[in-house]
């Protein structure tokens, strides 16, 4: 499924795309004196393009510090981390919010969808964030839709879509402006088995089709299998780092 | 984004509705509360803008207002005419006498003497007869307020509503006959007693014996005289006082600001207008962006600047502002066009509409500062945060 898209000699051991995310050493905590909480300790990890990067383990162990670090909303304290070769750190804020508008998609557990605006608007905040114009925007939001499965939908509220509808749409919102990364958070802890199913089938088809990198957040094992490699996390540190059927292995042995 | 701000505004139905409660209240409150204060001021006037013809009045340097009598000797009349660049100069008697109506009972009136033979100082409106007929023995003129209800006479049978002196009736003001020739119309005044137009000499016939009883003396210019330096001339030479139309108006305005409770009573009712509308939409809109504060950091995180955001945030706030004032100053309009028949002192002048605005922007400007100040120090972090 992976699609490679250029060599990458430097990771051998990675076989693969051109890294996408690479952090090296990266700490993060939060709070001052007494009351610090390390939530990353020393943050390890490259992603490559067309890899699907699944972060698991147990609650507050860092796993949503950590994207939201990679993903260029949270600032890390120590450590080095390059999101397509550029340190997010380094950036002025307004130039760091324009690189996430352009490269980075999100996909939230609870959808974060503007309950006032319909599926083809929502989609299309994206595009225009991106400076595209409203007409224009609409339609290829629709054209995700579709792609999604959703084209018939476009006009409804998000209440008056299923919960996996809305995450679907959602993703559509993620997809819409090409962006090189998405990251998702818990994207299908609010669902039930089968739509989660779907919704993962959907990330791996349409999103990493297209050469992207995904890293999703999940303590959901049943969807693990969709992974490429997934990044096993205890306090604040990757304690493991393998292949789906070498995790299943791990787990169960 | 404006169109998705715009939309997260209307869609939330109960704020929405809310805030532009608030602020239609507070712009109600802020136009209706001024334009009667401002009708009451301008009633202050109404009297001299009634005298149009008039280029200046003459007095004695004490008098502080309209209704302020000080009266002169007739013989200041003489000196007026003499000073150079009056073209005319007529006496004006003002004051309180007291009617007797035909029942038997008082009403205290306000008595207007005009020059006998040029009748200027006249009333606006002849509704009944005509100005000259002041010139017919014992008449007077009686304006239309004062004739359907102080003047007027009790109902033959009780419940009925009472007679308006008409035409023909008959009058006493200190014990002196009067017969009522016209019913005019006269611009409302501060004073609420009926308003008796008569001749000078009949009207100072009417009033207590005294040494003087010249109330104003009203100048005309001679062509191309400006009004201030005619007074200058006519204060020089005379000792008297003596001011522009539009200057002894705002005399009388600035005494009424200055010397009477009302300014402060209206400013009160503006202050709580303005207070209560400042917190019904500044809360509301504060609580409508918490409501969306993850919609926020959504957005923020998907790429939309500080830029963006106040945009967005300062389009929601204007777009409540500009509606509620709309609202507001409508329904301010409407109240003072259903009472313009009515005694309601309501002016609604650009001033009156331009200081409701100006509220009404403070007000979505402090509300917005609160939501930006809250939006634009937001972590986009929290999106993850469920
Ligand atoms: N804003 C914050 N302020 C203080 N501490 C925080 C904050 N966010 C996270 N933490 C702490 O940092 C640690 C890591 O949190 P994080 O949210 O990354 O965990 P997680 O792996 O995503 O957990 P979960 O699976 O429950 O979502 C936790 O101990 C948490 O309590
Ligand atoms: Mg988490």
């Amino acid at each position: 499924m992976t699609t490679v898209t250029a060599p990458n000699p430097s990771s051998t051991a990675n076989p693969g795309g051109a890294p996408a995310i690479v952090c090296r050493g990266v700490t993060k905590s939060y709070g001052s004196g007494a009351g610090t909480v390390a939530a990353l300790r020393g943050i390890d990890l490259e992603v490559r393009t067309g890899e699907m990067m699944m972060l698991v383990g147990p609650s507050g162990c860092g796993k949503t510090t950590l994207i939201s670090v990679v993903a260029g909303i949270l600032d890390r304290d120590e450590g080095e981390c390059l999101v397509f070769g550029q340190d997010l750190d380094a950036m002025a804020p307004n130039e760091r919010t324009r690189f996430r508008g352009r490269n980075v998609g999100f996909v939230f557990q609870a959808f974060n969808l503007l309950p006032t605006l319909t599926a083809a608007q929502n989609v299309s905040i994206p595009l225009l964030l991106n400076g595209v114009g409203r007409r224009d925007a609409v339609r290829r939001a629709t054209e995700m839709l579709g792609r999604v499965g959703l084209g018939e939908r476009a006009a409804s509220l998000p209440t008056q879509l299923s919960g996996g509808q809305q995450q679907r749409v959602a993703i559509a919102r993620a997809l819409v402006h090409e962006p090189r990364l998405i990251v998702c958070d818990e994207p299908t802890s609010a669902l039930d088995h089968d739509t989660g199913h779907v919704i993962m089938r959907l990330l791996k088809n349409v999103a990493l089709g297209e050469g992207r990198s995904l890293v999703i957040v999940t303590h959901d094992a049943r969807i693990f299998g969709f992974a490429d490699r997934i990044a096993r996390m205890d306090d604040g540190r990757i304690t493991s780092l393998a292949t789906p059927d070498a995790e299943r292995t791990a787990r169960e042995g | 984004m404006i169109g998705v701000a715009l939309r997260m505004l209307f869609g939330d139905r109960a704020k929405y509705f809310g805030l532009i409660f608030g602020v239609t209240f507070a712009s109600l409150v802020l136009t209706q509360q001024p334009a009667i204060f401002w009708g009451l001021m301008t009633r202050t006037y109404g009297f001299i803008t009634d005298a149009g013809l008039a280029d200046a009045w003459v007095m004695d340097p004490k008098v502080q207002f309209i209704d302020d009598i000080k009266p002169l000797q007739d013989t200041q009349l003489y000196r007026v005419r003499s000073v150079p660049g009056v073209g005319w100069a007529v006496p004006l008697y003002k004051g309180l006498l007291r009617a007797r109506l035909e029942n038997g009972s008082f009403q205290s009136c306000n008595v207007i003497g005009l020059d006998d033979s040029t009748l200027i100082g006249g009333p606006a409106t002849m509704l009944e007869g005509r100005l000259e007929d002041l010139r017919r023995a014992d008449s007077v003129i009686v304006d239309d307020v004062g004739a359907a209800t102080r003047l007027a006479r009790p109902p033959r049978f009780p419940g009925d509503p009472p007679i308006p002196l008409r035409v023909g009736d008959l009058l006493e003001l200190n014990d002196r006959r009067a017969v009522v020739v016209g019913i005019c119309k006269v611009s409302r005044t501060f004073q609420s007693q009926p308003v008796v137009y008569t001749t000078y000499s009949r009207a100072t016939s009417f009033a207590p014996r005294e040494r003087k009883l010249l109330s104003f003396i009203l100048v005309g210019g001679a062509p191309g005289q400006d009004p201030a330096q005619l007074c200058a001339r006519i204060e020089a030479q005379t000792g008297l006082a003596a001011y522009p139309r539009e200057d002894f108006k705002w005399k009388t305005v600035t005494y009424f600001l200055k010397y009477t409770g009302i300014p402060i009573n209206f400013g009160i009712s503006v202050t709580l207008g303005f207070l209560v509308g400042l917190a019904i939409v500044g809360q509301t809109f504060y609580t409508f962006t918490l409501d969306n504060l993850r919609h926020f950091g959504a957005l923020k995180a998907m790429g939309a600047g500080n830029g963006t955001l106040l945009r967005m945030i300062v389009t929601q706030a204007l777009v409540v502002g500009l509606v509620g004032w709309g609202l507001g100053t409508g329904a301010g309009a409407m109240f003072g066009y259903v009472f313009r028949e009515s005694q309601l002192a309501f002016r609604l002048p650009i001033w009156v509409l331009v200081l409701s605005a100006s509220a009404v922007l403070l007000i979505t400007i402090v509300s917005s500062v609160l939501s930006l100040w809250k939006v634009m120090r937001l972590e986009p972090a929290i999106v993850f945060k469920s």
